[in-house]
């Protein structure tokens, strides 16, 4: 009984963290048409930044979220702006478009990835913080764990809330669902799109802090990272935001379970079923 | 076709390709290992990136899974090097890889291309799991010894390789699957209506092209002595095909082959002093020639393969 | 047995439905017309037929065979072949490669060089471009790359032919001579299931005329009976 309340409250906590960076990817991809293969490198400067900050000048980890996240958020924006934009506009079809900002962004991996390793260096750095242990249901959890799953949620569901309640949010979705007719309709397009890949950026960031908080990090953790973050984002359905959502929540689950089994096997469980859904579902839980 | 007179394109002539051949099958007589070794490493980064054309460039799909069919030939060298001689390890290499791009593309290449792209690109990641897994968990012994050829008898192998590509990169062109795929890269609704198995022959392409990256790993991997997943299963691979390909231009040979030598002279300038620099520089290279340089270092008109991802009149 | 039976084909998108409840039979040999205004879902229903999208209910059967739910290149090895609204030839092509593709692709069983050669001379001089074999397909004009995609599809040899809007956007002279290759087309033994819009062509070739509208057949029948119908008039005039 333990160990199955132990393995569902790991699996959520693990969800989190994978909804928190799938929601970033899906904003990118759903809504800016985006296959930004270099996600995984801005939870890896989120968690890089967190450490420098916490080690070097002792600064709250939760309070350099308040840095990290718009610092994250003004660069992806930037980006957007700088570069996606403008292959956007010399691109004469979405395919070749998606073909362009793919290239791009891989070649963005290795710049910020060797921007990284020469500031950072190779080495992997980890730092404890709230570490105590703390009794949930009978199992114990370091409060750190506790505290990423809680602030995962939060950051989850008010980013959902921003996106259903307020007009930027609508904006958001009404591109997302259809780029030309909301950009008919008044919405400043260019301005919505940008807007989404920071965000993205931004969630990214976060999910790095909070993983810095429980577990090492290093220069060239990323890939792995986007990869779930690929998977959770079919998982769920393309273009879906709930839907990446919800994946994060059921990889986690099952990753937790097959942590429970054999840790090293995770990253090769998430590809068959990564396999067994491009056989038999590509559009995912919740994909249109 | 524009020539701007870069003496380049005379190059294309029967004569001096004749004597550049020459030239190469001779390397060895006159020159310096450490040329020797250079040489190889540009020749191997030549078949990287052609390879990544053959596929990549007609039909306009993104594969980043270079470094995954290089990472399988390095391994298949390492576990047979032992056992058979290399050109049948070679051979090994070359199933195998064939193998992996034939399952991997019946999986995703009837699908939209953001899920190939997706797959492909962690494939790379997914295999160095597994094997890492395999090594700590099953044989408990962390990497692989080599059998170690000679720099010479390994520049030839990997000479032949890159005959062989070019060569069947040509025929490709000229065979009725060649008329199927690039009918597939300027309209695939209306290659399907054709008559064209569109999934089929996109797959037996990709898995082609995948041939000679696995046995160009394997003739690597016996310079190196040591393999262990990290050092077989590099991204770099897959990002120095991409980056070769897409600087050097549209064009099956001129462009790659170009962007090929420039990085590998770039690439040992800098990479024994400066590797960050030397990766993060090819990183805004790529960047920069998909912003600014739409048609890469050589202008080619006309038959341009990279219509669809360099951006054409065509609506894809 | 008509040569092609579709009974009661819908296809749903969302919550609209494109193409409702259509039954359709061709016989061997004749011009059928499919009419209505933009958004009726004739293309839709091209695309249901050619094997492009699959109907959420109804059958499609070709040659007393089912071939509802079969890929766009079986279809075509099958025996039916189609042109598009917005033309797709293979663009950086010669124009004969492009009808060199359908005859090696698109015919049932396996074609040599040589016949293959013979039937894309044929087939252009078919369809009056044997002067721009050589120039690249994206070059030719918009009339001329009509053609192109309709010779392409009779190189896989159909028994029958979709036909979508070839004369769109030609001018009188080229909508003549659009005409004629149509009749010429049944000439030769291919049955003809055409979209288009101008009027005086389609009552003109077609012994038949089908009407749909918001992805409904409403009218059915001989080009005259078409043409005073009220009910086909006022869906014209109303819309």
């Amino acid at each position: 009984m333990e160990t199955i309340v132990g393995v569902v409250i790991s699996g959520l906590l693990l969800g989190g963290l994978y909804a928190l960076i799938a929601m970033g990817l899906s904003l990118q991809y759903g809504v800016a048409r985006v296959l930004n293969v270099s996600h995984g490198e801005f939870i890896m400067l989120g968690g890089l930044t967190t450490w420098t900050l916490y080690t070097a000048f002792h600064i709250n980890p939760l309070l350099s979220l308040a840095v990290c996240g718009p610092v994250a958020f003004a660069l992806g924006y930037v980006l957007h702006r700088t570069v996606y934009r403008r292959i956007w506009a010399s691109s004469p079809s979405p395919g070749v478009f998606e073909s362009n900002s793919l290239l791009a962004s891989f070649g963005l991996l290795f710049v910020i990835q060797n921007i990284a390793l020469f500031t950072w260096g190779p080495e992997i750095r980890g730092y404890t913080y709230l570490a105590f242990p703390v009794d949930l249901l009978g199992v114990s959890f370091g409060a750190n764990r506790l505290l990423t799953l809680a602030s995962a949620l939060f950051v989850g569901v008010t980013f959902y809330i921003f996106l259903a309640r307020t007009r930027i949010g609508k904006a958001i979705r009404a591109a997302a669902q259809d780029s030309t007719a909301a950009a008919l309709m008044g919405v400043n397009i260019n301005s919505v799109l940008a807007v989404c890949f920071g965000f993205g950026a931004g969630l990214a960031a976060i999910a790095g802090m909070l993983i810095s908080m429980c577990y090492p990090v290093h220069a060239v953790m990323g890939i792995p990272y986007t990869v779930i973050a690929m998977i959770v984002v079919v998982l769920g359905g393309l273009g879906s935001i709930p839907g990446s959502f919800l994946g994060g929540v059921v990889l986690g689950l099952i990753g937790s379970l097959v942590s429970y089994v054999e840790p090293a096997l995770t990253l090769v469980a998430y590809y068959l079923i990564f396999a067994l859904l491009l056989l038999v579902r590509p559009t995912g839980i919740m994909g249109r | 076709m524009r020539t701007d007179g870069i003496t380049w394109l005379k190059l294309r002539t029967p004569a001096m390709l004749l004597l550049l051949l020459v030239a190469l099958a001779t390397l060895t007589l006159y020159a310096s290992t450490y040329t020797v070794m250079l040489a190889t490493n540009i020749l191997m980064y030549v078949i990287l990136t052609v390879s990544w054309v053959l596929f990549s460039g007609p039909t306009g799909y993104v594969s980043l899974a270079t470094a995954a069919f290089f990472g399988v030939g390095v391994y298949t060298s390492a576990i047979l090097g032992s056992v058979l001689p290399l050109p049948l390890v070679i051979l090994a290499a070359a199933l195998a890889s064939f193998s992996l791009a034939a399952l991997v593309g019946g999986l995703t290449l009837r699908l939209k291309g953001v899920y190939f792209a997706f797959f492909t690109f962690g494939l790379v990641e997914l295999i160095k799991h597994l094997l890492l897994w395999y090594e700590v968990s099953v044989t408990g012994l962390r990497g692989r010894f080599v059998v170690v050829n000679d720099s010479g008898a390994i520049y030839y192998v990997i000479l032949v390789i890159l005959l062989l590509l070019l060569l069947t990169s040509y025929l490709l062109r000229r065979s009725r699957l060649g008329l199927a795929l690039q009918s597939i890269g300027q309209s695939e609704d209306a290659a399907a209506h054709t008559g064209i198995n569109v999934s089929a022959v996109k797959t037996i392409v990709f898995a082609l092209s995948a041939v000679f990256v696995g046995a160009a790993g394997a003739a690597m991997a016996t310079r190196w002595g040591y393999v262990d997943p990290y050092i077989a299963f590099d991204y770099l691979y897959s990002f120095t095909a991409v980056a070769m390909a897409v600087f050097g231009g549209p064009g099956r040979f001129a462009g790659p082959i170009l962007g090929a030598v420039v990085f590998a002279f770039l690439r040992e300038l800098l990479i024994t002093r400066f590797p960050y620099i030397y990766m993060l520089v090819m990183g805004l290279v790529l960047v920069v020639t998909i912003l600014y340089l739409p048609q890469g270092l050589i202008e080619l008109a006309g038959k341009a393969p990279w219509r669809k991802l360099r951006g054409s009149r065509e609506s894809a | 047995m008509s040569l092609l039976e579709v009974d009661g084909i819908t296809k749903n998108f969302g919550g609209l439905a494109a193409v409702s409840r259509v039954d359709l039979q061709v016989e061997a040999g004749t011009v059928i017309g499919l009419i209505g205004p933009n958004g009726a879902g004739k293309t839709t229903l091209f695309n249901l037929l050619s094997g492009a999208l699959k109907p959420n209910s109804g059958t499609i059967r070709f040659q007393d065979a089912d071939i509802t739910g079969l890929k766009p290149h079986q279809i075509c090895r099958k025996g039916l072949s189609r042109t598009f609204q917005s033309v797709k030839v293979f663009g950086a092509l010669p124009a004969s490669q492009n009808v060199l593709a359908g005859a090696i692709f698109g015919s049932s069983g396996r074609i040599s060089p040589r016949q293959a050669g013979a039937e894309v001379a044929r087939l252009m001089e078919f369809v009056g471009l044997s002067a721009v074999g050589d120039v690249p397909a994206r070059d030719l004009t918009l009339a001329n790359q009509k053609r192109l995609e309709v010779a392409r599809a009779l190189a896989t040899k159909p028994d029958l032919l979709l036909i979508d809007e070839l004369m769109a956007g030609l001018n009188p002279t080229e909508v003549a001579q659009a005409m004629d290759l149509v009749a010429a087309i049944r000439q030769q033994g291919t049955t003809v299931l055409i979209i288009e819009h101008v009027m005086k062509a389609i009552m003109s070739i077609c012994d038949r005329i089908a009407v749909l509208h918001h992805g409904e057949k409403i009218a059915e029948g001989l080009p005259q009976e078409i043409a005073t119908s009220r009910t086909v008039i006022e869906v014209y005039l109303g819309e």
